[in-house]
């Protein structure tokens, strides 16, 4: 069984329809990356996955190890293993990051039936990870992303998915607004996060970040619809061609 | 209709019959005091929405409802009734039940010497035995404004005790003391009358919870007037806490008088009560004096929180500071009225008001008011309010890692009302109202219907802004 299995799904925003009849299927310890250029609808499809309301779908179907993924609450996705890493971070002034972590953490433990976490059992391995993303550990007692730089709050994303472990981790557009340090930071949080178990979607509109995150999936998103889908060396080409000939492929489909 | 005199018929005999039994034993300036009160109120009665600084808040339903007075012993009340109602790490406990003095329920403690806390019935009667009232009479009805304000009027006729709170030169109280104002009707509609005064001597620091309770569930009036004199680099925590029966009325009113460098801050929870006014009426009078006007409101049903602030700068560098958070559900309508005064001479004056509001359903309602009247040229004063929702993207972030979404929501109100403690200095007040708020806001979270809540996630926040 595959770990996500998405079939013509559709997708609307407003009444505007954005995602229009996406398939797509991935296996557990796959990496997928999804390209595209902007407004061809990557970040409704990473939206529409973490079950956000605002996005509203109006066909097909998302299996997530076979169960309804359309039928679940965002904290149930999460709870089922699906992680959205933020394009826009979100910040939460008064509430700390470490207490709001440990509180995920446990809410996700009692959904799988786990006793909680104390901070004792919780802090060395809050530690850990903060020292694999280069975050210092004042971090901790500070409020969710308030007053981060755009490159800490993306790290602070990649910590949390570290320290949530989940089985389907979105990453949408974590590159953008990254200079190279923080890129690769980035991206050995995420490369040590892979594993059998684990299947990463890692959206994306440039290529650069594909150079750290090898994927083993390039699909290329074109007005809602995946319209080619390649190996590595798919987003190599795509990175000297543009996305052009993808798009002028999609029209042609359209009227063919 | 009822003529305003059969309105107030039984104000009128609670006030015979308070001067029947005190004019033997009182003094003869707190008769006087009685009589101008009463004849203060009974000319006007309650003030009505015409009056500007009522506007938002009604009081028929107070007026016309026929509140008696309860005699001392009237109704019992067992130490195992107030025990849920005790502060952990209290210096001492000072009980009140519908207006009287409790020595059976209190608690002393063991206090330092040069702390005198006591009942301030006792302490005036005490006074004409030959041992010293300690200058009550140059400081009862001294501050609080009778000519302007009708409950304080009746109040000041009709109050029959309260806590008295004599703090020496230089002695430094750690633990707060707890002043437990009990109204317990056993079935009948009860009006109170407490009355505090506080002395704190220059240089002396405590803090005080004065806390407001129902035993059961009939209507209570409790019409409460603390006042509070601050000497020289006095530090004083004044906590209100409102915690009675959603079918009871509270109108408090706390006039603290700063002297030169005295650094007093007030503190309201109010989290119970049908229908709340609680004024707060610093008049910072001594070079340097601080004040911190701290208070969160927190209402669901019908329940009504109108928060009146005058603060009065009549001197020179002095600093105040109001952060008012209200956070209203259901039908609740909260309102803060924040009024700054600076007087000519009052340059320097350094004044800031911050009001924030989150609604959490459609019918919830707030009325915020800034009121600034500066007379001098040198001075800061800042004032921003801002009307809003729970924000769809934090509770979809805070799910989206698993939370599930009363709790998200539970999460991010109490992010919002953590402002408001974090500004408390006092531990185990600060405790204590941590786990009063904790409890309100499970109450508020878990209560919304998620009706209320899908529509939140297609509605942007509107935030009402304004900033001068």
């Amino acid at each position: 069984m595959a770990l996500l299995e998405i079939k013509d799904l559709h997708a609307s925003v407003d009444g505007q329809e954005i995602l229009k009849g996406v398939n797509l299927t991935v296996n557990a310890g796959e990496v997928h990356s999804i390209m595209g250029p902007n407004g061809s609808g990557k970040s409704t499809l990473s939206a529409v996955l973490a079950r956000r309301a605002t996005y509203e779908v109006t066909g097909g179907s998302v299996l997530l190890n076979g169960k309804d993924l359309l039928a679940m609450e965002p904290e149930e996705a999460a709870c089922e293993g699906v992680f959205l890493a933020f394009q826009y971070p979100v910040e939460i002034p008064g509430i700390g990051n470490a207490y709001f972590l440990r509180s995920a953490m446990n809410a996700i433990r009692k959904h799988h039936g786990q006793d909680e976490l104390d901070a004792m059992d919780f802090l060395p391995l809050y530690k850990e990870r903060m020292k694999l993303l280069e975050i210092d550990e004042k971090f901790m007692s500070r409020s969710v992303n308030e007053g981060f730089s755009g490159g800490e709050k993306k790290r602070n994303e990649i910590l949390q998915l570290a320290m949530l472990e989940p089985k389907l981790a979105i990453l949408d557009e974590t590159d953008s607004g990254l200079d190279i340090d923080a890129l690769r930071i980035v991206s050995r949080g995420v490369n040590a996060m892979r594993g059998p178990d684990r299947a990463f979607l890692v959206i994306t509109h440039y290529q650069r970040l594909l150079d750290y995150i090898k994927p083993d999936f390039v699909h290329v998103l074109v007005d809602g619809k995946i319209a080619r889908s390649g190996g590595p060396e798919l987003a190599i080409e795509l990175e000297k061609t543009g996305y052009g000939s993808a798009e002028a492929e999609a029209l042609q489909a359209q009227h063919a | 209709m009822a003529t305003e005199t059969d309105r107030l018929s039984n104000y009128h005999k609670a006030y015979e019959a308070v001067r029947a039994q005190a004019s033997e034993r009182e003094p003869v300036w707190l008769g006087q005091l009685r009589e101008d009160g009463w004849a203060r109120f009974s000319a006007k009665g309650f003030p009505t929405t015409h009056d500007e600084d009522w506007r938002f808040t009604n009081l028929a339903a107070l007026a016309k409802t026929p509140f008696h007075r309860a005699a001392a012993g009237e109704v019992f009340v067992s130490a195992s009734q107030i025990a849920p109602y005790g502060v952990d790490g209290a210096a001492c406990q000072l009980v009140f039940v519908n207006g009287h003095f409790s020595p059976e329920l209190s608690d002393l403690g063991s206090l330092p010497d040069g702390l005198l806390v006591c009942s301030l019935k006792r302490a005036i009667d005490c006074g004409r035995e030959g041992c010293a009232p300690e200058g009550i009479e140059q400081h009862l009805g001294r501050y609080a404004d009778m000519s302007r304000d009708a409950f304080t009027a009746l109040n000041t006729a009709l109050w029959e005790d309260g806590a008295y709170l004599r703090i020496h030169r230089g002695v430094v109280l750690e633990q707060p003391i707890h002043l437990l104002y009990v109204s317990a009707g056993a079935g009948a509609e009860i009006a109170t009358h407490p009355r505090t005064l506080i002395i704190a001597e220059d240089a002396s620091q405590a803090s005080i919870i004065e806390d407001y309770v129902s035993l059961g569930s009939e209507a209570a009036f409790s019409n409460a007037v603390t006042e509070l004199a601050a000497g020289q680099n006095a530090v004083i925590s004044h906590f209100l806490v409102e915690r009675e029966n959603t079918a009871s009325f509270n109108v408090s009113t706390l006039r603290i008088e700063h002297s030169r460098s005295a650094q007093v801050d007030s503190h309201s929870i109010l989290l119970g009560g049908g229908l709340v006014r609680n004024n707060v009426h610093p008049v910072l009078n001594g070079e340097g004096a601080e004040c911190l006007i701290n208070g969160l409101f927190a209402g669901a049903g019908a329940q009504h929180m109108d928060n009146y602030m005058l603060v009065e700068h009549a001197s020179p560098h002095c600093n105040s500071r109001q952060f008012y958070n209200g956070i209203l559900a259901g039908q609740a309508h909260g309102v803060f009225h924040g009024r700054i005064v600076v007087a000519k001479d009052a340059q320097k004056t350094d004044a800031k008001q911050t009001n924030r509001n989150l609604l959490l359903g459609d019918n919830a309602r707030v009325d915020t008011k800034p009121q600034l009247e500066i007379y001098a040229d040198d001075v800061k004063c800042t004032h921003g309010a801002t009307i809003g929702q729970i924000d769809e993207t934090q509770l979809f972030y805070l799910r989206s890692r698993g939370l599930a979404l009363a709790d998200a929501r539970n999460l991010l109100l109490y992010a919002f009302a953590a402002e408001c403690l974090d500004r408390m200095k006092n531990p185990a007040a600060r405790d204590f109202a941590e786990k009063l708020i904790r409890e309100r806001l499970q109450e508020l979270a878990s209560a919304a219907k998620n009706a209320a809540l899908a529509t939140t996630d297609e509605r942007k926040a509107q935030n009402r802004e304004e900033l001068g």
